[in-house]
């Protein structure tokens, strides 16, 4: 009873300077995690340097929950790679490895075909309707490195929204009724 | 600035920090593993070898596959995949990489291995361009770790050629 009481108390004590000063802080650490997050895209080359596993198609190498690192640089995409592409129609980007690569001579272009490691058949039926190889420009960055159970934040984010709003909220109480 | 809650915050920081720092040391340890992966493949005969309705060279072999990668295993390593791949030149394009085979090893012991195969995956050309053709096989392979960098390499072996006329 007694927070309820000083959470009462803190509230109605709160003078428009200090409001202010808190919104801009908060202000502060969110555009600092933008600037961050858009060094990162530069860094990497990549649209979405960091991704997360959602299905069970690589494993037992990458579990549902683990965390991608990509990197995209000009070096041509090599059988073995891991890539992550997306499809025209398809919003979630899929990570699977190359498993076949036909580059021409002339203008360097190439034809991939991928492949999920648990997976028994090849994507062929995951591209577009009629679309037999993926392309340079489907493809936003290889995976080079990974950390395990660490995406699982976002996973249960996404399919329990719930939580993503008692999280905001909370932190959002924290930070009116913080006394500094 | 002794709260239960400020206390709990700076534990967290730091732990996870900790645990960040940590992923980073692994995973750099395994720059410092010495590694002598090993292998020979021998083709024991081509199965057929045609031109099939769309026009596209296909050939099915089967191939004698013998390595010892147990060297790339570091206590970091979760599995190793490796796989056979064709490279071949065409006129039309610079680079051609067909996956044959592939395994996930799990572990060190099952890293030295002797199979028989014929190719998991379909040898298609783009185009027919594959009669009398020269091409390398390739062992490839990338190492998973547990946490962090991945790493991967090849072995090339050259001087294999397919025959000059379907069969």
């Amino acid at each position: 009873m007694g927070f309820i009481g000083e959470t009462v108390d803190s509230i109605k004590a709160i003078k428009i300077r200090q409001l202010l000063t808190q919104a801009i802080t908060l202000g502060m650490i969110v555009t600092s995690a933008l600037i961050i997050w858009k060094a990162l895209i530069c860094v990497t080359g990549s649209e979405s340097p960091v991704v997360v596993v959602l299905s069970e198609s690589m494993e037992p190498g990458f579990q549902r929950g683990d965390i991608l690192f990509l990197r995209m640089t000009k070096e041509p995409i090599r059988a073995g790679e891991i890539v992550v592409f997306s499809v025209d129609g398809r919003e979630i980007p899929i990570v699977h490895r190359a498993i076949k690569v036909h580059e021409r001579g002339d203008t360097k272009e190439v034809d991939v075909l991928t492949k999920g490691d648990n997976n028994d058949i090849d994507d062929i039926g995951l591209y577009a309707e009629g679309q037999l190889w993926l392309h340079r420009h489907h493809i936003m960055g290889r995976a080079v490195g990974f950390l395990p159970y660490v995406g699982w934040v976002t996973i249960i984010m996404t399919e329990k929204p719930i939580i993503k709003y008692i999280l905001i909220g909370a932190l959002g109480l924290l930070v009116i009724t913080s006394k500094d | 600035m002794h709260s239960f809650g400020y206390r709990a915050n700076a534990l967290l920081t730091f732990a996870v920090t900790i645990l960040a720092f940590i992923c980073a040391i692994a995973s750099f340890s395994d720059k410092f593993s010495n590694q002598t992966p090993s292998a020979q493949i021998q083709i024991l005969n081509i199965n057929w070898f045609q031109k099939q309705p769309h026009g596209n060279d296909e050939v099915s072999l089967t191939l004698n596959v013998t390595a010892d990668l147990q060297s790339l295993f570091t206590w970091n390593t979760k599995q190793v995949f490796a796989f056979v791949a064709a490279e071949y030149e065409t006129s039309k394009n610079a680079l051609n990489q067909v996956s044959l085979w592939d395994a996930i090893i799990p572990e060190k012991e099952h890293a030295k291995f002797w199979i028989q195969i014929s190719n998991k995956y379909r040898f298609i050309d783009q185009g027919h361009n594959l009669r009398g053709k020269d091409f390398n096989l390739t062992l490839h392979w990338h190492v998973m770790p547990k946490t962090g960098k991945m790493f991967a390499d090849k072995i090339v072996m050259s001087g294999y050629q397919l025959p000059n006329a379907y069969r």
